[in-house]
Formats: structure tokens, sequence, C-alpha cells
């Protein structure tokens, strides 16, 4: 068995790649891609009359294979199917880094699948609180519950858009210039900001469309994503490259952060940084930038 | 005798001056004799050379029992010639006693293998033996070792004497009257045909099969009437589906891409990466798709490749067109592209195996190429490789230029995932070795890349260029504790085959497979 | 356990591995086809029987087909064959329990 160390609730998570859990041939390895995170999928991607055996096969990857660094999130069966309470035994029975709770629409939601957790967490004595949780949003009512969602309990790191169901109670189709979702991308980003959880866009399905992918990443990036959902290894490329940030963002961030600590030893709490007005408030980005720099082999220092 | 990648080679083998493998480049600066076949005269004009049918070409060239026949597999898979000859010696005409020397055999030629349980068929000399001749081979039903050679390792054989061929038979999508030969033209085309080349100018007769019958003279031919004493036309010499590919497609498997770049990653990384370097890679996964990252990095720096040589297919042919590639010289093609491109595209030539490949002459291409990026098997922390027998211990694979171009290049690049199912490809001791270790020079797995420690300078190189890499014991251990330590193989003392080296000492054998019990 | 009936788990995809349980008579029969037979069919048929142990099944036809499957895959493959034979495989499973 591969102890895992406890999940952080707030890390690097650009790419996070969907994972039939039933395929031993996928799950077998799929850190070696390097994702952030690896979604193990006991939802969609599992037929209805094998949703026993995905789970079987599920717990022995969790207890045999050495994911490393790479995050370990299982997608559960949702709320109104008889699957999801076996799913959360097995997720925390295993040792899972965090659940993704599918077809979210209340802050209930979240808190039904948390009391579960925690009952499976005490079944078989696992720390209370290790498993983390996010939840997808994917009709028009988990959009507009999206704070209560982000909210609701401590646990949660993050929401998800899933754009396939969304995009059809929506009566549209994935659109070049991405205006079909824009909205709904946008209020999500507001509420996971306002609640402080991280907020990921959701797949791109036509992997001949290379050109679309890359502006709907950059696109992504621009709006303020942290991450994206990705269903091939052949993506993750691509988002790493575009949400690096710039040489320049990265020695800017470096001064800044150094700056900071040394004028709050001095008991400075404003200052100029290259002539520009710098607070403590620029902190948390600056330290973002030089992680997102150091998992993109940018920055070797150790301010953060 | 333990040889220099520690094999135990039985001693009966090393008699008439055959010796254990002693190491890269053992040969260098001895002589050979060359042999020479015994030719008959046609000095009267002959109008025509057609023969009514194979059994008749076999009475005019004297065909009988105990005697060596030779066969090129430009054909691959698709190819009838072999089992048609083969079948009319043996059926028809009842011979027995019969040694096949082919370049290559396949699973086109299951047929085989009943004649060699009935011991008509006693010997096989080739690179590659598969399917159900493989196994009845490895069952030990063959009454000689079968010898095993490399594409460069056979001329050398043919052209020292060691192999004799008493009549080859030339498969030809083309062939005029008397027996001009090309590879296009047809209705079965292959491309190149330089894996006969050698035989035709070897063999003491040389019959010429095909299913096209074209104008005299068919120029410029391949194969020339000048070696040739007969020419058969059948039907059909192979089905052209099986020969050639419509099109080889680069993998879109993102563990093939994500070895690939690291490939094209390394080639950069080194000295030998700027203008006018040569080139040569697999068709395998990987290997093929390395070509794509490698323009990448060509664009970048902005240089050309000088040359690429070997089983050429499309996408080295669209890097020509596309001048990225000063000249293509091509051994055999795998794809239609290649096939239609070959004498056709300005700086597109044809070469023969020896040309290509054989250590024994005095200037082979692959002595002077850079890189060659290989598939593998099995790779042992030696860097031995084993691309001839599967995890069972039987035979099926083929060594074809592999030893050949690992030994010539100045960087060998071996591209294979860690593992396969539940074998491990990285692993202790390879079941046979058929490139030794001293010719490797780089592994890239998807699990990580390992530097052969003799190249001191190639690790300096990949460390300049930040690319990070382990040793092959540390791939070894984590293929092992991924898949368990496999259980040794267990042999019975009868050696089934008999690997050449490319020099002509014995790298290696394989033996009877002991059933297994569980 | 007991077998109570045929149940099957798995597929024959390269790296997976198909179990097919039956009710046995008194003993375990284990017929074992793999494609990596000779350098682990006897790790693969230790890693069975002990599976088997585990669940306390004593006595049952088992059928594998292996086609390249690590240890981790054929323990699960086993597990829920003999879970669906009991009609017991959907929920409440002994996970870290009999299934480890």
């Amino acid at each position: 068995m591969i102890p895992r160390p406890r999940p952080e609730r707030f890390r690097l998570r650009r790419t996070m790649m969907f994972m039939n859990a039933q395929k031993p041939g996928l799950i077998k390895d799929a850190y070696i891609y390097g994702c952030d995170s690896i979604m193990l999928d006991l939802e969609d991607a599992v037929a209805e009359n094998q949703k026993d055996a995905a789970r079987f096969s599920l717990y022995h990857a969790l207890k045999t294979i050495d994911y490393g660094d790479t995050e370990v999130i299982v997608r559960i069966n949702g709320l109104d199917t008889p699957h999801w309470q076996e799913d959360i035994r097995v997720c925390v029975a295993g040792g899972a880094d965090g659940i993704r709770i599918a077809k979210c629409e209340s802050a209930k939601d979240v808190l039904t699948v948390e009391a579960a957790v925690e009952k499976a967490e005490e079944e078989f004595g696992v720390e209370k609180g290790r498993t983390l949780l996010m939840a997808a949003l994917e009709s028009p009512k988990g959009i507009l519950n999206a704070y209560e969602i982000c909210a609701a309990s401590s646990r949660m790191f993050g929401v998800a858009i899933s754009g396939g169901d969304f995009r059809k109670c929506m009566q549209t189709t994935p659109q070049r210039d991405g205006i079909d979702m824009v909205t709904a991308r946008g209020l999500m980003l507001i509420a996971a900001r306002a609640a402080g959880v991280q907020c990921f866009d959701t797949v791109f399905t036509n992997l001949d469309d290379n050109e679309g992918f890359e502006a709907e990443v950059r696109q992504n990036k621009a709006m303020g994503f942290d991450g994206k959902s990705l269903i091939n290894p052949k993506q993750i490329r691509l988002v790493h490259q575009l949400f690096a940030p710039t040489e320049k963002e990265v020695i800017q961030a470096e001064k800044i952060v150094r700056a900071v600590r040394e004028n709050a030893a001095k008991g400075l709490g404003v200052f100029t940084v290259d002539g520009k007005m710098i607070d403590i408030a620029f902190l948390p980005g600056a330290e973002r930038t030089l992680r997102l720099a150091r998992a993109c082999g940018m920055y070797e220092g150790d301010l953060v | 005798m333990i040889n220099k990648v520690g094999r135990d080679i039985p001693d009966y083998l090393l008699k008439d001056g055959k010796e254990v493998y002693q190491g890269k480049n053992y040969m260098d600066g001895k002589y050979i004799q060359k042999a020479s076949p015994k030719t008959r005269r046609y000095e009267t004009p002959q109008e025509s050379k057609v023969a009514e049918s194979i059994v008749k070409a076999l009475k005019d060239c004297g065909a009988k029992s105990g005697m060596t026949f030779s066969f090129h597999h430009h054909l691959r898979d698709g190819d009838f010639v072999v089992n048609m000859v083969m079948k009319a010696a043996i059926e028809e005409l009842g011979l027995d006693n019969l040694t096949i020397a082919a370049t290559s055999l396949g699973s086109a030629h299951d047929p085989i293998a009943e004649y060699i349980e009935q011991g008509k068929v006693v010997g096989i000399q080739t690179s590659g033996i598969r399917g159900k001749m493989g196994e009845v081979v490895s069952a030990g039903k063959l009454k000689t070792p079968a010898i095993i050679r490399s594409h460069g390792g056979r001329p050398r054989a043919i052209e020292g004497g060691e192999v004799h061929i008493d009549i080859a038979f030339i498969a030809a999508p083309t062939s005029d009257c008397v027996g001009n030969c090309r590879g296009i033209g047809g209705k079965s085309n292959c491309g190149s045909m330089g894996y006969a080349m050698t035989d035709a100018k070897y063999a003491d007769h040389v019959v010429v099969i095909t299913d096209c019958l074209v104008d005299f003279p068919n120029m410029p031919a391949s194969v020339e009437a000048i070696d040739v004493d007969a020419v058969v036309v059948v039907d059909s010499i192979g089905n052209p589906k099986k020969i050639a590919s419509a099109a080889a497609r680069i993998s879109q498997n993102p563990r093939d891409l994500m070895m690939a770049e690291d490939v094209a990653r390394v080639i950069a990384s080194t000295p030998y990466f700027k203008e006018g370097f040569s080139f040569q890679t697999g068709v395998g996964g990987p290997s093929l798709a390395a070509n794509l990252f490698l323009e990448k990095y060509m664009d970048e720096r902005n240089i050309k490749m000088g040359w690429a040589i070997g089983g050429i297919c499309g996408p080295m042919v669209e890097l020509l067109k596309k001048g990225k590639v000063g000249k293509v010289i091509d051994v055999q093609d795998f794809d239609l592209d290649a096939v239609n491109s070959i004498n056709q595209t300005p700086n597109h030539f044809e070469m023969s195996a020896s040309q290509y490949a054989n250590p024994a002459n005095k200037g082979a291409f692959v002595n002077k190429l850079d890189f060659v990026v290989l598939a593998a098997l099995e790779i042992d922390t030696g860097f031995n490789v084993n691309v001839l027998t599967g995890s069972d211990g039987v035979l099926r694979g083929a060594p074809g230029g592999h030893p050949d171009t690992a030994a010539g290049s100045k960087c060998c690049i071996i591209v294979t995932p860690l593992i396969r199912g539940r074998m491990a490809t990285v692993c202790e001791h390879v079941v046979t070795v058929t490139t030794p270790g001293d010719c490797v020079d780089v592994l890239v797995t998807d699990y990580g890349i390992a530097v052969n420690p003799l190249r001191k300078d190639l690790i300096e190189c990949l460390d300049n260029a930040g690319i990070k890499h382990v040793t092959i014991e540390e791939l070894k251990n984590k293929a092992y504790s991924l898949v368990g330590r496999p259980d040794d193989l267990e042999w019975e003392d009868k050696v089934v085959a008999v690997l050449e080296a490319r020099d002509g000492t014995i790298l290696d054998v394989v033996k009877k497979i002991k059933p297994y019990k569980i | 356990m007991e077998i109570k009936k045929p149940a099957m788990a798995g597929t024959l995809e390269s790296s997976d591995a198909q179990v097919t349980v039956e009710p046995g008579n008194g003993k375990i029969e284990l017929s074992l086809e793999s494609s990596v037979m000779n350098q682990y069919g006897r790790q693969i048929k230790d890693t069975v029987l002990e599976t088997l142990d585990r669940l306390g099944v004593t006595s049952a036809r088992v059928t594998m087909v292996d086609k390249g499957a690590l240890d981790c895959t054929i323990k699960a493959r086993v597990e829920c064959a003999v879970f669906r034979s009991c009609d017991a495989s959907e929920s409440n499973i002994p996970w870290g329990g009999a299934i480890k």
C-alpha cells in the first residue's frame, strides 16, 4: 500500500484529467503525463452494469499505485442514483484525495455528501476532514446556487462547470467565441472567488480542433480560471504552457515577495517596487505566480 | 564459451572458424575472400527467358534435394512467392533436405511450418521469423538450428561464402522477358528491391517471379537481366494490401507522442544535431512520431537533415518533398507514399542491403549515420536489446537492421514503453541478445530516460540541456515494482536458433523452451 | 463466501483479466490462461488463490483468462466475480477488510 500525504486544499490544479476507473490499462500510470490532478471516473465513463467492478478496480488502484505528487480525485455518481453512497465508501477507504460531486445543485447536496464522507471516514478509521470535495455544476440551478455550494463546507476546494449537460439545459451548443457559456462561467467564477475556492473550466472534446482548444484555454486564463478538465493527455502540455506566467511576471513577483517581507520587518505597510505602489494585498498573487512558475520549471528560488 | 555479452555459446557451434562475439568492430581490418557463384553462359541470343512454370524453371536450373533457395521479403506479409516455390519444389518435384535463406519470414509463410515438421525443409536462415514457423522452430522441429542474421549480416555472409545460394527466387512487381526487374509499375508494387540485389549477384541461378510482364527493357532495373536465368509469370505474387499499407500514420497515442517528443529533445541536445545531419527511424509508433517533433527542432534552429536511410515511409518522403531532407536512400518501402516516390521524387534513391548495412564492405551507409531511433521488445540493464524472442522464449521477431544501425550510428536511441501489459520491457536479462549493449546509447521510456554509462559525452549533453535522466537500473526497478519480478524462463539443452552478430561471430543462441507448469 | 451461482468480471482487453466463478465441489479448481504464463503464471495463480482465501471461498471452479493484468487488477476481478455470484457486489463491500 502506498500511503498518500494529507491532501492540500489549495494547490496547483491547472489540469484535471478524466480517466475511466474501469480501464486497468489507463489508470495504472496516468500520472506519467504530468497533469496536476487525475480524475478517476465512476460516473459517465462506466456502464451502468459495471459500477460494482469499477469500484473494486478503483480500490486496488488507489491502494497499489504510487501516484506521487499527482492529486487523485474521484468523480462519483449523482445523488439521484443508487451508486453514490458506495462510491463514497470506496473513495474514503481507498484514500482518494478528493471527491467530485456530479450534478451538484445546492449547498444541501454538498452537505449530504459531506455527511456520508464523514461517516465513511469514521468507518474506515480515516482522519476526519481528510477527504476534500469539489462540485461539478451542470445545470442552471447549480450555477445560480454557485456561491452557497462553494461556501457549504470547509472541505470544498473548488467548483467546475460541466459543459455538456449545461449547454443542453440552455438549448445551445459549443460556440467558437465561448458566448454559449460566458455568463455561466462568469457567475461561477465570481461565486468561487467570493467563497475563496478554486474554479475550473469544462472539457474540450474535439481532439482534432487544436485551434479551438487553444482559443478556449486562452479565454479560460483571461477569465481567471485556476485550471481546466481534460479528456486526453495530449491536451496537458498546451494548458500548462498557456497558464505559465511570463518571465517578466516571475521577476516582478519575486521582487514583490521580497519587498513585502523586508518592509514588513521594518514595519512598513506601503512602499514602491519599480515605481509602482505595492502593499500586503499583492502578496498572495505574487506567491501564486511563483508557485506556478516553479511548477512550470521557471523558478528555482526559495521564496515559496 | 561465454561471450562479450555474457551469453554461454555451446562449444560444438564453434567450428570452421566460428567465434563468439568479442565486442563492437572486432573484425575491423581483417580480410575476407569473397565467394563467387558458378553461373551458366547464355551466348546464343535469347528472345525470351520466360519459363512456362515454376517447376520448369526449377528443372532448368538443376534444382535438387539438399539445395539452398533464397527469397527476399519486400512483399512482407503479402508474399505468395516463398510458399509457391516451396510447394512446387517439394510437392511437384519431390525435393527434400532443402534450406530456405530468406531476408525475412513472416506469418505469410505459415504453410512452410508443415514442411519443417515433415522434415522436407531442414534449414532456415533469415532475419525475421514469426507465426507458425517461429513456433515449430522454437519447438525444436527444424533439423538444424535456424541461423538468424541482421540485414547487414546476411549480405556479409553471402559475399563471404558462408551462405551459398543455389537458386535465388526474386519476386518482382514488374519484369521484362529477360529478367530486368523493378519494384514499381505493376499490381503488387513494393518500391525498393534492395534486399534482392546481393542474392542476384551471388546465387548460382536466379529465377524471377512476376505477375506483371512489361516491355523490354524495364529500366532502371533493380535486378538486372545479366544475372537472371529464367522468368516465370504467375497470376499474383502477393496481396497488395499486405505488401504496403496505404500510408503509415503517425501515432496519436499520447504515450507514443510523449516518448517521441523526448527522443527529439535528446537528439537536439547532442552536437550531431547540426546542418546536414543524418537520420534513420523505425516505423513503430514512437519511433515514427519522432519525425514530427524533430521537424520542430529543425525549424527552430533553422537546419536541414542531410540524408535519411532505412525502411522508408510517407512522413520521411513528406520531409524530402518539403526540402527539409537532402537525400533519402532507401532499402525498403513500408507504405504506398514511399513506394510511389522512390526513383520518382528527385533525390529519393534505392540501395542494396549490402550498401545499407554490411559491416564487412568498405562503406555501408549505416556507418555514416548520426542518429538511429529504434524500438525494442526488451532491453536489459547492460543495454542489450532483444527484438527476436517473446517473453515466452518463442521466436517472433527480427533483428532486421537493428544491430547494424545501432553499431554504425553515432547515437543510437531505443524508444519503448517501460512495460507492455505485464511484460517488463526494461529488465535484468533479455531473453535473447540481438543488439549488444555496447552499440546502444540512450533509452527513452514513458517513465524516464537512461544513458549508457559508456557515453559520458552524451550524459553531459543531456545535463547541459536540462533533460532529466536516471540509471537504467532505476528504470528496471520501477518496471519490476509495477509488474513483479518475472520468473526465469526454463530451457532444454537443444539449440533451436543461432543468432549471429553482424560481424558473423555468435552473439546468442535460442534454446527449446521447457513446457511451463503452474 | 459461498459461490452460489456463476458470475463473471473483467474483460479480454489488454492489461485486463476475465474471471469466471462457478459453484465448486468442495475445493478450488483453477483454470488459468495467460499471455504472460511463462514468466508470471505462478505469481498469478498465487494471487488468485490468496484472494479467494481472503474472501473465505473454499469451493469454486474458477476460470481466468489473463491479458497481462497487474496484480491489483487480478484481485479486483476475482473479488468482483465472487461478490457478484453472491449478489453482494453493489453495496457494503468490506473495503480494507476482506478486500485488501
